[in-house]
């Protein structure tokens, strides 16, 4: 475990190659990493030097700036709950409260089950939906107490397949096809695009006059 | 006249996120025109618009577009999705709900500008995002949409989709350029490094917001005239505000800019309903988190920037949350400055050690370890963090992150103040009551003896 698997690697690559830098792929490399093994390992990192071409140490660099990112393991459900402005102000202290009891454990820690982590975390824009939390990062919006007791009886029960372990995000992936890619724009290649040359030899240089 | 809803119309539409129901709504039409005009033609539209920007500082788009030096090649157009201030709840339903649209914007935008190449940079934590606008880019390029030769022509983009991982100063879009380039997402210094001149790999980029690129494809399909006929002044066409807090019907509401006020979106039945039963407004912050608060004296202001600006605030990010008169001053300033202190990156010493300094004072005066000299305290680090304290924010820091923390406690003190003295005139008459004075072995108290040398 935690180097990439074999289509990982595959998938590293094909992300790579959309960004005119290599180092550009690195938070979404990181994210890769994390949803192969639930957390960003030391292999993991090492393994986006070797395919990035920079050094591990800065990709811990990188890696420790995202709070998203967890370089130990955490509970297969992350909990995020809001206490910013708006849900402060209509109950999202309580249902943190709520949480940690009912968990039994408190914010920035995992059940020993290895089921749950809480974290207390900044606005996740559910604003007019609070108080809110995320699980995995997927919205629950306007939680009761109540409606929290029965969401973690389902996670518990195995009934909510709507919510993959923690690490996995979108669950569809961007593919640009060969045959329809524009390529990447490499910075030291200076070529007007071919739509600006042709149609308008001054788009650009109109220089914000109004 | 009916106000239209440019941005948010398909928002009730069942599956309002697939390319079959964008296009059988007019979907790409804008692009096709877009397609059949110059790119300067593009611009001009959007200039006539008067398209303010919508991510917080309020910019026209048009002229920003026209700051790209001529000649450098290639420019890159970037897209800012990391919505994360708090109050702030729009850009998430604009990608979720119509992720074309705003790939429809992109385009348009990426034609006018000329841009190259294109990186729609989404917030982390948004994973249903991610999968609408990825689906929504997948559709996109099959239908030739995207990519080379869009639709037969000579104009070729890629839009890739980059995503974060938790950290709001990647919103400030220096930030986000170097996050994109795969660094912590610390800003740059404003000049020399405005991105129009020097953004992603050092070249001309756009940065613009997620509901700003959504207004281009009706921009382009209506006429830069059509939308600057909707609003007033400086702010036209139309806006999408986020009303949360203390209201009965919380909610986001694409409103026109310029003309509705304060009052109407958060008394409005159509809107946020006015507040619970016997509760009168304490106060609201009209831009987000980093705006200095409103009160009463201010609901029949008009949504506009300028109006906004002149009253000593800002409309930001187009989040209001109301307080109402149950609200502990107190604590909902911490909450805020917390938020900042939190998010600091840590680059200027002003904003990292103020932050962090101004959050530990208010916590020690909320826990009844307050000292009578902390309010002037409180300034005094605020005055260091933003010079004068005064609006527009003057700034000792790389960016406007950490005057944004100094808003809500000039708001609080200067509007509330006795609830402060109250909090530190209870806590001491409580301490003065039981002895030993200083409870030993307590975080508070540590910081209390702590703090006690180190200011005047
Ligand atoms: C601390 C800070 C956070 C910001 N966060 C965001 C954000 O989350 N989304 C956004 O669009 N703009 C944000 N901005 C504003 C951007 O720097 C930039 O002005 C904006 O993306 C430009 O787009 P616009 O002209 O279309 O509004 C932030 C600015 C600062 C200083
Ligand atoms: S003001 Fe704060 S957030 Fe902005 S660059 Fe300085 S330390 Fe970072
Ligand atoms: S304040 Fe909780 S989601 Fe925004």
């Amino acid at each position: 475990m935690a180097r990439y698997t074999v289509d990982n690697i595959e998938l590293a690559r094909e992300i790579i190659g959309r960004y005119p830098r290599p180092k550009s792929a690195l938070i979404p490399l990181l994210h890769l990493a994390q949803e192969q093994d639930g957390y960003v390992t030391d292999e993991a990192m090492a393994h986006i030097a070797e395919l990035v071409g920079i050094t591990p140490a800065e990709v811990l660099g990188t890696c420790t700036f995202y709070e998203m990112f967890k370089l130990e393991p955490v509970g297969r459900y992350v909990v995020n709950v809001c206490t910013n402005i708006s849900c402060m102000l209509t109950g999202g202290e309580d249902l943190l409260h709520h949480a940690e009891q009912t968990l039994g454990i408190k914010a920035g820690n995992t059940t020993s089950d290895g089921l749950f982590t809480i974290e207390e975390v900044e606005c996740i824009a559910a604003c007019t939906e609070s108080p809110a939390l995320q699980v995995n990062y997927r919205y629950f919006h306007k939680v009761s107490n109540n409606d929290f007791d029965q969401l973690v009886a389902d996670l518990r029960a195995g009934v909510r397949n709507d919510i993959p372990p923690h690490g996995t995000l979108g669950l569809v992936r961007q593919h640009i096809p060969a045959d329809r890619a524009a390529g990447v724009a490499l910075p030291e290649v200076s070529v007007e695009p071919a739509w600006m040359a042709t149609k308008s030899t001054g788009a650009g240089a109109d220089g914000g006059a109004s | 006249m009916t106000v239209p809803q440019i941005i948010t119309g398909r928002f009730d539409l069942p599956n309002s996120y697939t390319i079959e129901q964008y296009e059988a709504t007019g979907g790409y039409q804008g692009l096709r025109r877009a397609l059949g005009m110059t790119p300067a033609a593009v611009t001009d539209e959007v200039k006539t618009a008067s398209l303010l920007g919508r991510g917080g500082a309020g910019f026209p788009a048009g002229v920003k577009w026209g700051f790209c030096p001529p000649g450098v090649w290639p420019r890159y157009l970037v897209v800012n999705g990391d919505e994360s201030e708090p109050g702030t709840y729009k850009d998430r339903l604009l990608m979720e709900l119509d992720p074309h649209q705003l790939i429809e914007g992109i385009l348009i935008a990426s034609y006018a500008v000329g841009c190259s190449q294109a990186f729609c940079y989404i917030r982390g934590e948004m994973a249903l995002a991610q999968e609408r606008v990825a689906q929504a880019l997948n559709d996109a390029y099959a239908k030739g949409y995207i990519g080379k030769n869009i639709l037969g022509t000579d104009f070729s983009v890629d839009v890739v989709m980059a995503w974060g991982a938790g950290a709001y100063i990647v919103g400030e879009e220096t930030a986000l350029i170097e996050s994109l380039e795969g660094n912590r997402g610390m800003p740059r210094l404003k000049p020399p490094f405005f991105p129009a001149a020097k953004g992603l790999y050092m070249q001309p980029t756009i940065v613009n917001n997620v509901e700003t690129l959504s207004n281009l494809p009706w921009i382009v399909n209506n006429g830069g005239t059509a939308f600057a006929e909707l609003g007033a002044e400086g702010s036209k066409g139309t806006r999408i505000f986020a009303v949360s807090g203390h209201v009965k019907n919380p909610g986001v509401f694409e409103v026109e800019y310029g003309v509705t006020t304060f009052r109407d979106v958060i008394f409005g039945e159509q809107y946020a309903g006015g507040l619970h039963e016997g509760r009168s407004v304490k106060a609201f912050i009209p831009g987000g988190a980093s705006a200095p608060w409103f009160y009463e004296e201010h609901l029949d202001l008009p949504l506009e920037k300028g109006t906004v600006d002149r009253a000593g605030s800002m409309l930001g990010s187009g989040a209001i949350v109301v307080m109402d008169d149950t609200t502990d001053a107190v604590k909902a300033c911490l909450s805020v400055v917390k938020f900042f202190a939190h998010e600091s990156c840590g680059k200027c010493t002003p904003c990292r050690e103020g932050t962090t300094w101004l959050e530990r004072i208010l916590k020690r005066i909320l826990d009844g370890y307050g000292r009578p000299s902390d309010l002037d305290l409180l300034l005094d680090v605020a005055d260091n963090i933003s010079p004068g304290i005064a609006w527009p924010p003057k700034q000792t820091t790389f960016c406007p992150l950490g005057p944004s923390a100094v808003s809500p406690l000039s708001s609080a003190i200067g509007r509330f103040r006795p609830e402060f003295e109250a909090y530190i005139r209870k806590g001491m008459q409580q301490r003065a009551a039981t002895a030993p004075q200083v409870p030993i072995n307590t975080p508070a108290a540590a910081l209390a003896t702590e703090g006690a040398g180190s200011h005047g």
